[in-house]
């Protein structure tokens, strides 16, 4: 290898800075929200944010780490139920909300023990069984009153405006702090092991990538994840029915959100969030036909696209927005600093 | 006891392999110790036992009974991404790339897991095991578009970029012609060159013949005969083995 033209290891492209420094402009401005914009837009808002977590997190489990699970409602209505809880406990609410999400992620850490030891359709519908299984088991609480259900009294300390505004807040740091998490752990070297994985288990073993822990991480992560955006959710509703929370559905809306965004592309559950949330505010009126046109929309997805939106420019275009992966270049001149001449961030390879 | 004299100095030892699935026994008390840096051919009809072997020696497999040492270690516990990390690596009879990834990808994927490197070390590492096995203009492809041979490169860069003493090698000729085969015997004879240590499942022997200082013949879940090729291959035994009784 000459000097002139030496190997070195692309991890940022000049439209993947702008596009990470175009995602941190967009959430701060969206911090002013409350001031700029009107209550029900605020209130639609909340509602978008909890979408991108609830796709960002489908999409690191089964689009990454190839762990389709079809039952995070568990986690969706085990978080709104956690909080009820705390807050019936006297526990503050908002604190409440995130500390919900923490016992959550901390009960998925034993549930993985298990449910990661089953393999593909296993793991989807055993996800599945255990989220009627923490229904069932959540009905049991007499503070839930079986499926009349419950509210979020304590919410009613704050005036609508202060709690509108708190819980915009909140959903959008949540989202911030969710998507910077997943985005640097897949970005990290963890975050290859996390793709052999779901290519080739007997194969990521085989070249040391410790599985089941590896796993582990994205698992509770996203349990952690999905967990928040059910507290969050009944913030914004107040009311907690077990059938709502741990309907199937919501495991619908993320698939739905991640296979139209692009399934394995960080900012395609980003864009299939957005997607999904244009859809039902221009259409969800519409009842039943809102239904029909959103499965008949993600057949045709899933048919004609088969990488969603982003998937689609990536191959056509060979556009990454967020890329997490690793491209060998070649580089003209060495140079002392860590960015070439076109303002990559790379590693000269010795 | 002889077993042990014979795994003395031996950096992969097997002693007493027995590998039962159900009612088939598939190997049948097996010994087997591997030098530091040599070469061992493993020939043998097809259901002899040779891949469950290897299988039981990288830890995809556990035997029913034996032990497996490497650098005098037991690892016959461990799984094989705890002996991947301490240097024993496989290829693949059919190659599993990790599709969706790039191929740069797959074998950083090895030097970070495997070789336990960081991020610096492990791009070097990745980078010189493409470069060895001739798949650097391939770095950014897919690893799911690529075809046989480059598939069977594939995965012996991913296994060099682990940084093993013992690199076991199933089938990683066959489905080739004979150029093709041709590539990967200099680049398992430069692997061997480096001081890594190699056993090589083959059944065309001449490609075979072309690294292996040792060959090892097994039938029927047992070592048959072991030791210089041209003895081995003039083996009554191992005539037997692959033609039937009687013949020759």
């Amino acid at each position: 290898m000459s000097e002139q033209n030496t190997l070195a290891v692309e991890r940022w492209t000049p439209t993947s800075a702008a596009s990470v420094l175009l995602a941190v402009a967009a959430m701060a401005l969206l911090a002013f929200g409350p001031r700029l914009l009107g209550a029900e837009q605020v209130d639609r808002l909340t509602i978008l944010f909890i979408y991108v977590i609830l796709a960002a997190t489908w999409n690191a489990l089964a689009g990454y780490a190839g762990l389709v699970s079809i039952g995070q409602q568990a986690f969706f209505g085990l978080g709104a139920y956690a909080a009820v809880r705390l807050a019936a406990g006297g526990f503050s609410v908002y604190p409440g909300l995130v500390v919900a999400a923490a016992l959550v992620g901390l009960l998925s850490l034993p549930l993985s023990a298990f449910m990661l030891r089953l393999k593909g359709g296993e793991f989807a519908i055993g996800m599945w069984v255990v989220a009627e299984l923490m229904h069932l088991l959540v009905n049991l609480d007499p503070l839930v009153q079986g499926e009349t259900g419950t509210s979020l009294i304590a919410l009613d300390a704050y005036a609508a405006d202060t709690r509108r505004d708190q819980t915009y807040w909140m959903a959008l740091g949540s989202m911030a702090a969710i998507l910077t998490v997943l985005f640097v752990l897949l970005r990290s070297r963890t975050g290859c092991a996390i793709q052999a994985i779901r290519d080739d288990e007997e194969a990521a073993s085989a070249v040391g990538v410790r599985v089941l822990g590896t796993k582990r991480i994205v698992f509770v992560i996203a349990a952690f994840g999905t967990a928040l955006a059910g507290a969050l959710w009944l913030a914004t509703a107040l009311t907690f029915q077990p059938k709502t929370y741990f309907g199937i559905q919501w495991t619908a809306y993320m698939i739905f959100m991640v296979l139209v965004g692009g399934l394995g592309t960080f900012e395609g559950a980003i864009l299939g969030a957005v997607a999904f949330f244009a859809i039902e505010s221009w259409f969800g009126a519409a009842g039943v036909w809102y239904l029909v046109g959103l499965g008949a929309s993600a057949l045709i997805f899933s048919l004609a696209l088969p990488g969603g939106v982003c998937g689609w420019l990536e191959r056509r275009f060979d556009l990454r927005l967020l890329p997490v992966g690793y491209r060998l270049v070649h580089r003209r001149a060495p140079t002392s600093s860590n960015r070439d001449n076109r303002g990559r961030e790379i590693h000269a390879v010795r | 006891m002889a077993v042990t004299d014979l795994q003395d100095g031996a950096i992969l030892a097997a002693s007493g392999i027995h590998k039962r699935f159900n009612a088939l026994v598939v190997l049948d008390r097996v010994d087997f110790a591997l030098k530091a840096g040599e070469a061992v051919g493993v020939v043998g009809p097809n259901g002899a036992g040779k891949t469950t072997f290897l299988s039981v020696l990288v830890g995809a497999h556990s035997p029913t009974a034996g032990t497996v040492r490497f650098r005098g270690i037991d690892v016959t516990a461990q799984p094989a991404a705890e002996r991947c990390r301490l240097g024993i690596a496989k290829t693949h009879q059919v190659p599993r790339p990790f599709g969706g990834m790039t191929v740069f990808e797959n074998v950083f994927t090895g030097a970070a897991n495997g070789g336990r490197l960081r991020r610096d070390e492990a791009y070097d590492r990745a980078t010189r095991s493409l470069s060895l096995c001739g798949m650097l203009t391939l770095a950014n492809r897919r690893a799911e578009t690529l075809g046989l041979l480059d598939r069977k490169r594939l995965e012996l860069a991913r296994a060099l970029a682990t940084d093993p003493a013992v690199l076991l090698l199933d089938e990683i000729g066959g489905g080739l012609t004979d150029g093709e085969a041709g590539e990967l015997v200099s680049i398992v004879r430069e692997f061997n060159h480096r001081g890594i240590a190699v056993v090589w499942i083959e059944h065309i022997v001449h490609v075979l013949l072309q690294v292996a200082g040792r060959l090892i013949c097994m039938d029927a879940g047992r070592i048959i005969a072991d030791g210089d090729p041209r003895a081995v291959m003039a083996d009554r035994a191992v005539i037997d083995a692959y033609l039937g009784r009687g013949a020759g």
